[in-house]
């Protein structure tokens, strides 16, 4: 018997390129509903960074505030707001892990696998969404920094630049994140997964105080790794090249913050795509 | 004959070294039926759920569902069947509708077509009072209605259903049984597992039972009742004379008697009807053994559960797995 061979039919769905960008966008905007429903969501994870820009501004400004360099005007806040760009942009694409998660705990993730979608929407939904989240994020944050004395000194434009790589940092660092999340797989432990990568890179970055300061061992690291160079970049389109340490350009930071971007793209997007088709919970 | 709709052939998976979720499980059925897969926790269930719905790769195995060979071609598998799991895999926070809407889309359909659809299947399942509250002001036989909903609207052919009645009230389960049986009337084949012996009794038309893993029995209702020769008899003795009692049942009926753990309630089949009942009685009798309690019936699909596994079927309560109990644990015996 063995009439159950017939030839599969060629009706099989293709994941053309429309059919891949329709089922991202039915991703996205279901992860996006989540947090119009849940503005707390949203209204919580803004008010961290917040609390980190009022904090530093006001309890090390005037402590920092001498020994920057004269493209931040003497505010520490000018400083301050590129690092914190960035940081909450690492910062916030955790949030790419523990949304995958909580999709996998709930059993959302084997109903859309078991749907005839396009394997890559589920990571790309997610990732685009939190991209957009963390868009709003920012925004707000830039936005209670020029209440509170934040002023770019180059142009509107070098502004919307720097925000603009952040956000494709933001980005490349979500399928960071998805990695760990579809390694993780648990909600309650995921959190604590995320901080791995995100301490370090934050902390030993440019993006509270100049690295001049630290060990010559710990700089080595801090002023080569994707967080300071990323942050550098900022500082250079919002402050001015004087903002940077001698021997660097604006484009120079700016090129090498995209291409470590790149980097986590090319390798994040097809590991963490494999470790999707795998995740079985 | 018609080609089966499901087919499966040596289907094996191990997790980790040890735990053989199933075990060189062959199956196959036609379409238009309810084919119920019967088993306690643990024997195995859900993994076949899950390879037949292209979530899990066996180790070994074949098989097709619609025609489809599930392993080679898994996305064409996907456009042919429908998935409720377990548990249900809704989003609390978007509406009813929103959660079967979108489904919708993933299928493929037009936003037009989704809606449409969201509206005949939210009708069909009685949700449309609620379809535009968010779910997680629903019950959870609310949800897992919502559930079905959402694995319906793509029109499978095949509709896989994992415990779809645990956890749901008495009236909420035959709503749910009504709606699967009119499903199978419009066509839709439907796989379900359940560890509910009237549940499989009543709804499915063929049932296969599994446990640890593997392929015990398989047949009609009907079929699985006869296999323990037409009616048996239980009974039950004063418990200092269980010992005694058994070991005349076993020279008479030729198999071994069960007991069950909580009632002490021995089951045994009377191959012959009620002239094995005469002969047990009269046996008994002469032993001067009165009986609490006996009878002769038909047997139900308990029984069947009873002389397959060696023990009785789950109910709702399951022991710690500490206990570690195995059959022996169940089967009191006293020599
Ligand atoms: N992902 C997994 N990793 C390890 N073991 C697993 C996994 N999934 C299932 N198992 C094991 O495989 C066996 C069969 O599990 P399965 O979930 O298929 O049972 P089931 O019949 O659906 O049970 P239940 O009625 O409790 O849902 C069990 O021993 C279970 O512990
Ligand atoms: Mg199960």
């Amino acid at each position: 018997m063995t009439a159950t061979t017939a030839p599969t039919k060629p009706g099989r769905v293709a994941a053309t390129l429309p059919r891949t960008i329709r089922d991202i966008i039915v991703i996205i905007k279901r992860n996006l509903l989540r947090n119009l429903r849940l503005p707390q969501l949203i209204v919580l994870s803004t008010i961290q960074p917040i609390m980190f820009l009022l904090l530093f501004t006001y309890v090390f400004g005037g402590a920092i505030g001498g020994t920057l360099p004269d493209a931040a005007a003497g505010e520490y806040v000018n400083w301050l707001i590129p690092g914190l760009l960035v940081q909450t942009a690492a910062f916030g694409a955790g949030q790419t892990a523990f949304g995958l998660t909580e999709d996998l705990a709930k059993g959302v993730i084997d109903r859309f696998r078991s749907l005839p979608m396009a394997r890559s929407a589920v990571l790309a939904g997610r990732t685009f969404s939190d991209l957009i989240r963390n868009g709003f994020v920012i925004t707000l944050m830039l936005v209670v920094g020029f209440i509170i004395g934040f002023r770019y000194q180059t142009s509107f434009a070098g502004l919307i630049g720097g925000l603009a790589l952040a956000m494709v940092f933001s980005f490349a660092f979500s399928w960071i994140m998805a990695t760990i999340g579809l390694f993780v797989k648990n909600p309650e432990a995921v959190q604590a997964a995320t901080f791995i990568p995100v301490f370090p890179l934050v902390f030993a970055s440019s993006v509270f105080v100049p690295t001049q300061t630290m060990p010559s061992w710990l700089r080595a690291f801090a002023d080569n790794q994707p967080v300071t160079v990323t942050v550098d970049a900022l500082r250079g389109l919002i402050l001015g090249e004087g903002a940077l340490l001698p021997g660097s350009t604006v484009l120079g930071q700016a090129s090498l913050s995209l291409f470590y971007s790149g980097l986590i793209l090319a390798v994040f997007v097809p590991l963490s795509i494999r470790l999707y088709r795998r995740s079985v919970n | 004959m018609t080609t089966p709709i499901v087919r499966v052939e040596g289907i094996t998976k191990t997790f980790g070294d040890t735990v053989k979720a199933l075990d060189s499980v062959s199956l196959e059925f036609q379409p238009g039926i309810i084919y119920g897969l019967l088993g306690p926790n643990g024997a195995g269930k859900t993994t076949l759920i899950r390879v037949l719905t292209t979530l899990l790769r066996p180790d070994s195995g074949r098989a097709e569902v619609a025609g489809v060979d599930v392993l080679a071609d898994p996305k064409a598998a996907r456009t042919k069947i429908g998935l409720a799991g377990q548990f249900a895999a809704v989003d609390d926070y978007l509406t009813g509708r929103e959660n079967v809407e979108m489904v919708g889309r993933l299928y493929g359909l037009s936003i037009a077509e989704s809606k449409q659809r969201a509206d005949d299947v939210l009708e069909r399942i009685r949700l449309q009072d609620a379809a535009d509250r968010q779910v997680k002001t629903y019950s959870g036989g609310m949800q897992r209605r919502l559930d079905l909903a959402a694995s319906l609207v793509g029109r499978p052919e095949v509709l896989f259903l994992d415990e779809p009645t645990t956890g749901i009230d008495p009236r909420s389960r035959i709503d749910i049984w009504e709606l699967i049986s009119d499903l199978v009337d419009g066509g839709t084949t439907v796989l379900l597992t359940t560890q509910y012996l009237d549940e499989a009794d009543q709804l499915a038309d063929r049932i296969a039972v599994i446990d640890e893993g593997r392929l015990i029995s398989e047949g009609t209702s009907d079929d699985l009742k006869d296999t323990l020769g037409g009616s048996v008899i239980e009974l039950s003795v004063p418990e200092d004379r269980q010992a005694e009692t058994i070991d005349a049942l076993r020279a008479i009926c030729g198999t071994e008697p069960l007991i069950h753990e909580l009632t002490n309630e021995i089951t045994v089949p009377a191959v012959e009807g009620a002239k094995t009942l005469t002969e047990v009685v009269r046996t008994l009798d002469a032993a001067s053994i009165t009986p609490n309690d006996i009878a002769l019936h038909k047997p139900s699909l308990d029984d069947v559960f009873l002389t397959l596994t060696g023990r009785p079927a789950e109910s709702e309560e399951t022991e710690e797995p500490s206990t570690n109990g195995q059959r022996g644990r169940r089967r009191r015996r006293k020599q």
